[in-house]
């Protein structure tokens, strides 16, 4: 089991010169029992014994149900802000990704997978730790700029740009998103008349029409024919090819051991193991 | 997070391992992933996202009539309609139009000045509690947000000032040179309208009361803002020992909006000093300390 010792591994040896600590690098992502070696690069994404704690509202416990009187009585007791919970998301999580890698990252629902996603793309603060980064990691998480009610045309041009295209950029792009989606002439009707698995695909084309350094991929991929899934997993290939990282959530395991040189397995906000895609998802499905 | 990363390392799993990290990190000029620009590359950032800001507000605007029969029509119904339930209300059930001269513009002018203040305010104090999902999926100045819901409201100003100018000429109002001043106003009040959605979009992303309390917060502003009434002819009965109201009345931006713009369009006389004063004092106080205010939690939106 190549757990989160990675990262001791690492440290142990302290960097006594500029050449030495080079050449520990090289070695240094490769755990000694690991079979295939992961792509070498510089790195791209470190992420430091990061906590995240985030707050949601509105989650009433048994003993306070929402009704005005019950809020009253809180707010006469001094109870703080009403029905507010902090969640204790990710609990000191640490590795160090390169350029080249396809990490995926696997664990049951609420295991923190979207939340470390988030933080890594900068979205969240880290409640301890930290996440460094070289450039804007960039989370393929454009649909939450797009609105339903408009055609697939003018969501194309607004994703476009929330994600900070120009103008010239967008027009350039606009032929190669409709013709990687593949809707066609659904592209002139309202998104809320697509099927989920025609938005997914256009989701991901117009995600995907920028280039990224570090692109973070959430679930994107579960819907969409067989086809399509080819399809976005090539795309994948050549952003990695490109020198870029990418990291994948998905519950599909064939996807991730496909498209994945390390998978990264999140139990309860910890990293239960990371290593070779074939070794921790045969241990994730006996768990 | 602004602790210096050694001393988080320490305090956490004792220490070497993590400080390696950071020193790892700091060796391949890697950086945080959260921090706040600084204020002019703010700007600049911001300014690269204005093709966004304006694809944003109009995609608001005809989303939000898009399931409706009549469509766009409605940006033109809406005013329209307005119009006259208050002149239904104010100018033939309550009968106030004795004293002022064409109570129908008079009262119209000042509904649609307001309405513009007040919409686009509302509409930032909910700019980003009501887009929390973008702010947690993209990366992008977020006074972009409340920005964006100021340009939507001015597009809707744009169709209730073509209505307004018809019924001032249905009126019987001519069009006069100081028509030109009218867009100098309606910048210094899109420009208090952005300071102010600024100010309030950081309060209503942190105190999500403020949602519920706006609406009445904004009915009093109204009452007191002279939409209904004539802030002079009022002031003018009130005893000396009370003189200090009028003060009050004239600091207060949205009166000084609806004022400047009833001289200009309707009563053909230069507007009075302390109009342009409230309005040109609050156009910059309100921007300036808006945007600062927004600027300094860029980090923290979204967080909840």
């Amino acid at each position: 089991m190549a757990e989160a010792e990675v990262v001791a591994q690492g440290a142990a040896q302290p960097a006594k010169a500029p050449q030495a600590s080079e050449a520990m690098e090289r070695v240094w992502p490769v755990p000694a029992e690991e079979p295939k070696a992961s792509p070498v690069g510089t790195p791209t994404v470190i992420v430091d014994d990061l906590h995240i704690v985030y707050k949601v509202y509105g989650a009433a416990s048994e003993a306070e149900k929402g009704n005005a009187v019950n809020a009253l009585r809180r707010l006469v007791k001094r109870q703080g802000r009403p029905q507010m919970k902090e969640i204790h998301a990710v609990k000191g999580v640490s590795f160090v990704a390169r350029h080249g890698d396809a990490i995926g990252i696997i664990g049951r629902n609420g295991s923190g997978k979207s939340t470390l996603l988030r933080a890594i793309a900068g979205l969240l603060p880290p409640h301890k730790g930290a996440v460094f980064t070289d450039g804007q990691p960039s989370l393929l998480g454009v649909n939450a700029a797009l609105m339903k009610e408009l055609t697939g045309e003018r969501n194309i041009v607004l994703g476009c740009y929330a994600m900070g295209m120009t103008p010239t950029e967008v027009r350039a792009q606009y032929d190669e998103i409709v013709d990687f989606s593949g809707i066609g002439e659904f592209v002139q009707f309202p998104m809320s008349t697509y099927s989920s698995g025609m938005g997914a695909r256009l989701r991901f084309a117009i995600a995907s029409a920028k280039t990224h350094d570090v692109l973070l991929i959430d679930e994107a991929l579960a819907t969409g024919d067989r086809e399509f899934r080819r399809k976005s997993q090539d795309r994948i290939m050549q952003m990695r090819k490109s020198a870029g990282t990418v990291f994948l959530v998905a519950h599909n395991l064939d996807v991730i051991e496909e498209t994945c040189n390390r998978v990264i397995w999140l139990h309860k906000g910890k990293i239960k193991m990371d290593g070779d895609p074939k070794e921790v998802i045969a241990a994730y499905n006996k768990a | 997070m602004s602790q210096p990363e050694s001393a988080v390392a320490d305090a956490q799993a004792g220490g070497p391992a993590t400080d390696s990290l950071a020193e790892l990190a700091r060796r391949h000029g890697l950086r945080r992933a959260i921090a706040r620009p600084s204020l002019p590359s703010y700007v600049r950032q911001l300014w690269a996202r204005r093709h966004f800001v304006l694809k944003y507000a109009t995609s608001r605007n005809v989303s939000k009539y898009s399931d409706s029969a009549l469509g766009q029509l409605w940006q033109l119904l809406t005013p329209l309609l307005n119009a006259g339930v208050y002149f239904l209300m104010f100018g033939v059930i309550l009968d106030q139009q004795k004293d002022i001269p064409n109570y129908t513009a008079f009262l119209i002018t000042g509904v649609f000045i307001f309405t513009f203040t007040q919409r686009t305010v509302t509409g930032g104090a909910k700019s980003i509690s009501g887009n929390l999902s973008m702010i947690r999926a993209l990366h992008f100045p977020r006074a972009a947000l409340p920005l964006a819901y100021a340009v939507q409201e001015l597009q809707q100003l744009a169709w209730s000032m073509g209505v307004l100018t018809i019924i001032i000429l249905l009126t019987g109002e001519p069009i006069t040179t100081r028509w030109l001043l009218v867009p100098v106003v309606l910048l210094l009040q899109l420009i208090f309208n952005v300071g102010a959605s600024l100010f309030m979009a950081r309060i209503g992303a942190f105190a999500r009361d403020m949602n519920q309390l706006l609406p009445f917060i904004m009915r009093t502003w109204l009452y007191a803002s002279g939409v209904f009434f004539s802030i002079p002819a009022r002031v003018d009965q009130l005893p000396e020992s009370l003189s200090f109201i009028r003060y009050v009345l004239e600091l207060n931006p949205a009166a000084a909006f609806i004022e400047l713009m009833r001289d200009l369009l309707i009563y053909q006389h230069t507007p009075p000093q302390w109009a342009w004063a409230t309005a040109i004092f609050w156009a910059v106080f309100a921007l300036i300390v808006g945007f600062w205010y927004f600027w300094r939690a860029e980090e923290r939106y979204g967080r909840g």
